[in-house]
């Protein structure tokens, strides 16, 4: 992995998304708290992968980024630049150099246009580049993404998966972004594409050097692409840190059960093999204390009264445990 | 795909048009004697059976059948019985009428559905919303006749300000199309606006946002094309209700029309008159149908290839 160190490129403080539970007496106390004080960085051509189960909150964060969502409070600075406070309009035209790839590529293309007219839709939108040359455009964006000439006059019904997550690819592409959000890009894809868009999205990387926020729950994929790692639990990061240092040694023990849980990448130092029990809480009405005690196998006594920080150990390890250290030996 | 897809619709379309046809036909002898309630019951046996052979009651029914089968197929509707004219001229008489308040209430119903619907569904749950599907319901479930006659209390007995009956100017217009257009604005509100919700809940919508279309044209460009096509279909259903719609409302305000007619001749006995209307009618039919599924191809690119057409 390319050593990356410049000034952050992405900068998110304290986000918070709150559903509900303002509008009226009877809903309240049933706020459903999705992101609780998220704060992360993604420097200029890095991958920032965020895991976590469904429902912790990390599909949310990325709406949030590209401005699909609103927060309830906290700051995005996206190249220097505070995005919550601009209107409607100015984040639309910001918007340019932050784009995003969807879970489930069909659907986000629509249905009634050829692949050639969604990849040129957002040239036009923005109006980049003379119109007469957009659909040159087009074929070189195309074929960036390996998709053959021939692709762009099809319709989305006409073509695979894999082929309909290039088309996407090739539209976010369009904008030339500095930052792409991915949700989930390859998890609604078959394994052998999988592998084949995941290559592809590294190789652009390479060569454009552009940023990614990767949100998924294949941790195996999270690991080959981030060079950074956030885990996130009931809308909070319980774990952040370089994606080595997460993976050989994990020092929260949702992260240790969530790697203990594939087969084949286990920390080669733990100590009992440790699986998650049951479901994740409802975030409406999270457990007080550390939100992990009900399912956390070393919950002490104090767990449940005490709610712990997320803290520095060890270098950009940071850890939302009271007994990481425990861990770290 | 096209052309056999169209030629196999349009073979239907003939064998529809033939049972309508043989129904109306089997329908209407079996339903009592035209001769009586032409020339009344009193009248001379002589009469009777002269009137019998001129329109060839006297014959074996499938005769009958046969040669009324055969001078349809010549475009020969025979003559009305009441008033001794070809029933084409006397179908071409009231065809415009019926033609200019079918269009204006049905494209204006049209128009105006889809417009309350977008606007509904861009407002979902709020007052407008709520306020925009009341009228739907009101539209959809207030009969016909009902409408009408309040319509006409109100405007031409109470206010005087618009005529009740008639088709002289084009203020005679006005209620008759209002009467049938509420009835289609109020049913494509509710079916554009679950439509429109159902398309702005896709990701392409979401994708479309990501990429920073404005809401006009994520509206307009991605959400109502995609919703059109549930709202075509019944766009076809509904050419059905204008045919009813309109017996009911050119009666109510004696609108010269093609309902007003068949009514007349249905009370009449009129056979030749009844069945050319009806397959006059069963013709439209097909025909808008047939512009229906054209439409189709053109809306939806997934009709136009024959994998697309399956699934």
């Amino acid at each position: 992995m390319m050593a990356v160190n410049r000034e952050p490129l992405l900068q998110v403080s304290n986000l918070k998304r709150y559903y509900g539970g303002s509008s009226s007496w009877l809903r309240a106390g049933r706020t459903i708290k999705a992101v609780e004080d998220v704060s992360f960085f993604v420097r200029p051509g890095e991958t920032f992968g965020v895991v976590g189960e469904s429902g912790c909150g990390k599909t949310t964060t990325g709406r949030m980024i590209v401005g699909l969502d609103r927060p309830t409070a906290g700051s995005i600075n996206f190249a220097g630049e505070e995005l919550t406070t601009l209107s409607a309009e100015e984040w639309r035209i910001r918007r340019r150099k932050m784009q995003m790839i969807f879970q489930n590529p069909l659907s986000a293309l629509d249905p009634r246009m050829t692949i050639r007219r969604q990849i040129r839709e957002p040239l036009d939108l923005h109006d980049i580049g003379i119109p007469n040359e957009r659909d040159a455009k087009v074929e070189e964006l195309l074929d960036a993404v390996s998709l053959q000439p021939a692709m762009a006059d099809r319709y989305p019904h006409q073509i695979s998966g894999g082929q309909a997550q290039r088309a996407v690819i090739a539209r976010a592409l369009g904008l030339d972004p500095d930052l792409v959000v991915c949700d989930e890009p390859v998890s609604a894809l078959d394994l052998s594409v999988q592998a084949r868009v995941t290559a592809l999205l590294q190789d652009l990387q390479e060569r454009r050097g552009m940023a990614y926020v990767f949100i998924s729950h294949d941790l195996r994929i999270v690991k080959k692409l981030s060079h950074r790692v956030a885990v996130m639990y009931l809308g909070q990061i319980v774990e952040v840190g370089d994606t080595d240092d997460v993976y050989r040694q994990p020092l929260h023990p949702y992260t240790r059960a969530l790697i203990a849980a594939i087969p084949d990448m286990a920390p080669n130092h733990r100590s009992k093999r440790t699986t998650l029990q049951g479901d994740p809480p409802s975030p409406a009405a999270p457990p007080s204390g550390c939100h992990f005690h009900t399912r956390c196998h070393m919950a002490r006594e104090s767990c449940a009264r005490e709610a712990p920080v997320l803290r520095e150990i060890g270098g950009a390890h940071q850890v939302r445990c009271h007994f990481a250290e425990e861990f770290a030996s | 795909m096209q052309a056999s897809y169209f030629a196999k619709k349009i073979i239907r379309s003939v064998l529809t048009i033939w049972l309508v046809v043989t129904f109306t036909f089997a329908a209407l002898h079996m339903s009592g004697d035209p001769i009586e309630a032409l020339v009344g019951d009193q009248a001379p046996a002589a009469v009777v059976a002269h009137y019998r052979e001129k329109f060839g009651l006297d014959r074996p029914l499938w005769e009958q059948y046969v040669s009324y089968l055969h001078s349809i197929a010549l475009g020969d509707f025979g003559l009305s019985m009441s008033d001794q004219k070809p029933a084409t001229t006397l179908i071409a008489e009231a065809l415009p009428n019926t033609l200019r308040l079918g269009l204006v209430s049905f494209i204006g119903g049209l128009t105006g559905g889809v417009v309350l619907g977008i606007v509904a569904a861009l407002n979902r749950n709020r007052p407008v919303d709520r306020f925009v599907m009341s009228f739907a319901v009101f539209g959809f479930s207030m009969p016909n006749f009902f409408l009408g006659i309040l319509l006409m209390l109100l405007f031409a007995l109470h206010l005087r300000v618009l005529p009740s009956a008639g088709a002289d100017t084009g203020w005679h217009l006005i209620l008759p199309a209002i009467t049938l257009g509420t009835h289609f604005a109020g049913t494509f509100a509710r079916f554009t606006r679950s439509a429109m919700l159902e398309v702005m809940n896709k990701q392409y919508m979401t994708a479309a946002r990501a990429k920073g279309a404005p809401q006009a044209r994520r509206v307009f460009w991605h959400a109502l094309p995609n919703a059109a096509i549930p709202i075509l279909t019944i766009v076809g259903l509904k050419l059905g209700d204008l045919v009813a719609g309109s017996i009911v409302v050119e009666s109510v305000f004696a609108w010269p029309g093609i309902g007003r007619l068949l009514v007349g001749a249905v009370t009449s006995r009129d056979f030749a008159l009844v069945q050319a209307i009806l397959i006059m009618v069963a013709i439209t039919m097909m025909l808008t149908n047939l512009a229906v599924d054209f439409i189709y191809t053109i809306v939806d690119p997934r009709m136009r290839t024959s994998e697309g057409a399956r699934a």
